[in-house]
């Protein structure tokens, strides 16, 4: 189940190229692309720490409140494993390979 | 890990509940939660059992799949059931009972529900989909709303016509509102929501201290934070003060996110009404498409029955929501409705009072000693 309200931490590790409203994020090792529309204002780039919701990137945090926000999905249990499941399965992907 | 020890520190804690202790005397005060993840939070770590008595806390109805009431899960069916259409939905949606069963159970019927993860995956599948309808089940406060939004934005620049939403998001200040207009429930303070007011900001709660004389102070979800915020309530009263505090300051800010309040503003319009589960029908607490998205508004699309449910006579979700009983004070709870074969929302979603208390309830104790109390 995907609560509503959850927010997955993940370090932005690239910009997608002719989409500046979508970025690569690693989340626990694996990456996937979300969309950072939302965080325009804040000039977001690779390296920067952001708290996703929903596929998409809702506030920019440090890496202290990345560690933070993991350790208590973590402790979810289920919650955190089917939330991390619902991300990865997601396919929010770059316009080219639409296709 | 090393960051995360400085927010659970049982030191820090003791340190917190000793002030809490002290600033309460021999008063006693009633504070109202109003977010799930909160509420969540509270049960993991015992929060409850490390307070004193003086302090209590109550859940407030911020857990969005928890307010919407069993109509619209209904109307969410025969959406979901009209022939050619593909319905997508959170996953936390899918268990949800309405008058007509569970989304699941329209699914097992041979509806084509599918769980999503982002309303843009939802769009994803309108995409590859050119000869089908999709429809997309928007819930959530101010947090989601934005990303339905920013995805409705997308859709017309695509020129994907095939998708539509059907939206129930809500907002947080009306049912805060309803709450402090309740003569059922005497309140001394508020913790505001730690998500929804990195969109919203700090401004919109103004009217709690200004018109209600309460305080609020927003919050973050860590054990430490509650601790925190609950201190700082506590000093405003014993200092005269009556104002709209921000604990988590390292993520929300007053002004909150004014990207995402424009394209919020943009998108979505205030009903008229809207019916909470528990709450009845608030004036203005819930966002509609604006006319310029008419063509991706499912409610405009089909012909939603909108018919409205009266919750099942043993559910007491809604006085749960409104912070008058517990959980485990309702009559079927852990009996009848369960989080496998729930009755009421609250036991659906995780961050539902019922689910989170029956979940962890049991840890309360062990989760109270590493707090620290037990050898306080």
């Amino acid at each position: 189940m995907t609560a509503v309200c959850l927010g997955i931490p993940g370090q932005i590790v690239e910009m997608v190229a002719g989409d500046d409203q979508l970025a690569r994020v690693e989340v626990t090792g694996v990456r996937r692309t979300i969309n950072i529309g939302l965080l325009e204002d804040e000039g977001i780039d690779v390296g920067d720490w952001v708290l996703i919701h929903v596929g998409f990137a809702m506030s920019k945090i440090d890496a202290e409140e990345a560690a933070s926000a993991l350790s208590a999905l973590r402790m979810m249990g289920q919650g955190y494993d089917d939330e991390l499941e619902a991300l990865l399965a997601s396919r929010i992907e770059e316009r080219e390979r639409l296709g | 890990m090393r960051f995360v020890d400085e927010y659970r520190d049982p030191a820090a804690a003791r340190g917190l509940v000793t002030r809490i202790t002290e600033l309460a005397g021999d008063d006693s005060f009633k504070f109202m939660e109003v977010c799930g993840g909160h509420t969540h939070t509270i049960y993991r770590h015992g929060i409850e059992h490390v307070l004193p008595r003086s302090v209590e806390l109550v859940h407030g109805p911020g857990c969005p799949v928890c307010v919407i009431p069993m109509g619209r899960v209904d109307d969410a069916i025969a959406l979901a059931e009209t022939p050619g259409t593909i319905f997508t939905s959170f996953g936390d949606m899918m268990r949800v009972p309405g008058g007509r069963g569970t989304l699941l159970e329209a699914k097992a019927r041979g509806a084509d529900v599918r769980f999503v993860y982002s309303p843009l995956d939802a769009l994803r599948i309108a995409s590859e989909n050119p000869s089908r309808e999709v429809v997309f089940f928007a819930v959530g406060f101010e947090t989601t709303a934005p990303s339905t939004a920013v995805t409705l934005l997308k859709a017309r620049a695509d020129g994907v016509r095939n998708f539509s939403v059907f939206s129930n998001h809500v907002t947080i200040v009306p049912p805060i509102k309803a709450i402090l207009e309740s003569p059922d429930l005497r309140l001394d303070g508020f913790l505001g929501p730690g998500h929804v007011s990195t969109v919203i900001g700090n401004h919109p709660y103004r009217f709690v201290s200004e018109r209600y004389g309460k305080p609020l102070v927003t919050t973050g979800f860590e054990p430490l934070d509650i601790l925190q915020a609950i201190v700082m309530l506590l000093v405003q009263i014993r200092q005269g003060r009556c104002e709209i505090e921000n604990q988590y300051t390292r993520i929300v800010r007053d002004e909150g996110n004014p990207r995402a309040l424009r394209m919020l503003a943009e998108v979505f319009e205030l009903r008229p009404h809207f019916e909470w589960r528990g709450l009845g029908f608030i004036s203005q607490s819930a966002l509609k498409l604006r006319p310029e998205f008419a063509p991706w508004d499912a409610e405009l699309r089909y012909a939603v029955p909108n018919v409205r449910v009266a919750d099942p006579k043993a559910c007491q979700c809604g006085e749960v929501l409104k912070g008058v009983i517990r959980p485990w004070e309702c009559k079927v709870f852990g009996t009848a409705c369960t989080p496998e074969t729930p009755i009421g929302t609250c036991m659906v979603s995780s961050e539902g009072a019922c689910a989170a208390y029956y979940n962890f309830g049991r840890l309360h104790r062990e989760a109270a000693v590493t707090l620290g109390r037990a050898s306080a």
